[in-house]
């Protein structure tokens, strides 16, 4: 019992003594947004408008003006597309899995966490629609009874693609809505009017009776036990897309768990972006200690050395193997034409975590601030590295090229920032954005045996 | 038919409730409810839960998917045989992926229906018999009463010292 409480004084400031002050402190966030906020909406909202944009001009034109050319028939699109399925990945691996492993710090963060990994999946599946290049026959994806009953070739590495993204992103949206409705409850409680209906409405009726908790407990534990299987299987389909392939650094069996590896690590990364602001702006300093982004800075830390072991391997493979191809082509990384890429790749994602060794570091949270951007950064690159510098580069040299994204190509790219951002300012101002109900389970329950003298 | 009415008390206390409901189970009430803030295993206990069914629902969607995800890539693959990449028709392993993610997929949605079905979510009744205090910290206990033993509930909640006791003999709760 003795290490129990004095885990929950570090989790939470010691402050928050009361249940109720949970919720009048979460609550008040979802009041009048401030003149930031606003900014940053409107900076989002013309984001999604370049996105949308430059995309039109892509329907209209064709695929051609996005920079994509034999033979680099994979560029931006797909580098982001992976960038942002890595970075929900994190979400689910802190609100599934360290709910299984009952992590105490879990509670502050996960909500955030899996709105993240709700909009991060939403992100990302724009971009094989992007990539298409036709996208109004994007439902030939799906299997569907047309009128030849042609079926899609269920060997295909991207149609274990489709399978595996849309079901992330089912039951990822599932697992967050399910975890909102408690609080979503609590918010209907402390609200009035049409933002009362509208609560009423989305927390579905619920009271938290001894019934509803009961199924919902069982019911969450076991969606988190499907989640965790899940988030492995989701990156490690979507490192298939290439390892399947023959293309020299791609064709390789590190590729699953090393995919996986570099979501999480990409991921929490995101998070601590995420909520170093919404920490400072919605004044939730009691809630997310040094203790929580202490935690946070060690997974990124043990993530980002997996990761620099399999970038280790790989170049080592290279030249084990003799393969020459695929020696020349390692070659290629560090020293050919997109050598700029990798050591940005190395140096983000190897070296500067090296920093989150020192305590001094991990406890400073602007210090951490800057180390995700650059690992935010580091992660894009990796992505970018992987395939591009793979399909430039092959076999036979008459066939290589040079790709350069287009205007086009990187509008579409950094709206998708705009776009990914536009969806969670809103969450901050809809939804609770930190769990209401399970920071009460880390608050010593109140009981009449050790009622304080005076009363509260 | 004339409803049964009951009472509702609110307590700030955990112990309190968990004892209120130990002693109204030995005196035979068997109709209550509890409101809670946050999933809160003392009170399940008391209440005497067993295993929740929505655990069958898991496992016999998880199932469903497991095979339909087999069935069906196999069924599209001997509709239209074609062999590509010179492997076998039915390609058992590749098929792995689609019906794993359909295990989960089923499984999961499977899951929330069990929830839904079991826990009688959505409720759109309208919230009578309901406290906006217990969303924030104060635990609620909704006991059943006949008139003629509305006195005794009413002395068992009040030994536990309840912040607020409220009658409700029309038993607007069972609406």
């Amino acid at each position: 019992m003795a290490t129990d409480s004095h885990r929950r004084g570090v989790l939470i400031h010691p402050d928050v003594e009361r249940y109720s002050d949970v919720n009048r402190d979460v609550l008040k966030i979802l009041g009048r947004p401030g003149l930031g906020w606003w900014f940053l909406f409107a900076l989002a909202a013309a984001g999604v408008g370049l996105f949308f944009g430059a995309w039109g001009i892509q329907i209209v034109r064709g695929i051609g003006v996005s920079g994509l050319m034999s033979p680099v028939g994979w560029g931006v699109y797909v580098t982001t597309f992976v960038f942002w399925v890595g970075i929900a990945h994190s979400g689910t691996l802190i609100s599934a899995i360290l709910f299984l492993f009952r992590a105490p710090w879990r509670q502050s963060v996960y909500r955030a966490a899996e709105a993240m990994t709700v909009f991060a999946v939403m992100t990302a599946g724009l971009f094989p629609l992007v990539h298409l290049g036709r996208v109004w026959h994007a439902y030939w994806l799906f299997p569907y009874p047309n009128s030849r009953f042609l079926w899609p070739n269920f060997r295909s590495p991207l149609v274990w693609d489709v399978f595996a993204v849309t079901t992330y992103f089912t039951v990822s949206a599932v697992f967050f809505y399910l975890g909102s409705i408690p609080d979503v409850a609590a918010a209907r409680d402390g609200a009035t009017g049409l933002r009362r209906k509208l609560y009423q409405v989305i927390s579905l009726g619920w009271r938290g009776t001894d019934r509803e908790w009961h199924h919902f407990g069982k019911a969450y534990i076991f969606l988190a036990a499907l989640a965790t299987p899940l988030v492995l299987s989701v990156h490690s389909v979507v490192s298939w897309d290439f390892a399947m392939g023959i293309v020299p650094g791609w064709h390789t069996t590190i590729f699953a768990p090393y995919f996986v590896a570099g979501a999480i690590f990409s991921g929490v990364a995101m998070v601590i972006t995420l909520i170093v602001p919404l920490r400072k702006v919605f004044g939730l300093e009691a809630y997310l200690t040094v203790k929580h982004f202490d935690a946070l800075a060690k997974l990124c830390l043990l993530t980002s050395l997996i990761v620099l072991y399999a970038y280790v391997t790989e170049f080592f493979m290279a030249w084990y193997s003799g393969e020459e191809i695929e020696r020349a082509s390692f070659w290629n990384r560090l020293f050919g034409t997109y050598w700029w890429a990798s050591w940005t790749m190395l140096v983000c994602n190897g070296m500067v975590p090296i920093l989150l060794w020192f305590r001094r570091v991990r406890h400073s949270i602007p210090a951490l601030f800057v180390i995700s951007i650059f690992i935010n950064i580091g992660m894009w690159f990796e992505r970018y590295v992987i395939i591009v510098t793979s399909l430039h580069h092959d076999f036979v040299p008459f066939a290589w090229g040079v790709y350069r994204p287009s205007l086009v190509g990187m509008s579409i790219v950094i709206g998708s920032f705009a776009w990914f951002g536009f969806w969670f300012l809103l969450f901050t101002r809809i939804l609770p954005p930190v769990a209401i109900a399970e920071l009460k389970e880390v608050l010593p329950a109140p009981m009449r045996r050790f009622r304080k003298v005076g009363g509260h | 038919m004339a409803r049964t009415g009951g009472l509702l008390a609110s307590y700030d206390y955990l112990d309190a409730i968990v004892d209120a409901i130990h002693d109204l189970r030995k005196a035979g009430f068997r109709e209550l409810t509890a409101y809670v803030p946050f999933p809160e295993h003392h009170i399940e206990e008391a209440l005497g839960y067993g295993q929740s069914p929505v655990r069958v629902w898991t496992l016999v969607g998880g199932l469903t998917g497991a095979a339909t995800g087999f069935a069906f890539t196999t069924w599209t693959s001997m509709d239209w045989p074609l062999i590509t990449g010179g492997k076998p028709i039915v390609s058992i392993p590749a098929y792995v992926v689609i019906a794993f993610e359909l295990t989960i997929l089923f499984g999961a949605l499977s899951t929330v229906i069990g929830l839904f079905w079991n826990a009688r979510l959505p409720n759109p009744k309208p919230m009578v018999v309901y406290d906006p205090e217990f969303s924030a910290g104060r635990f609620g206990l909704y006991v059943v009463a006949p008139p003629e033993r509305f006195d005794e509930a009413r002395r068992i909640l009040e030994a536990q010292e309840p912040a607020e006791l409220r009658e409700d003999r029309e038993g607007a709760h069972a609406r």
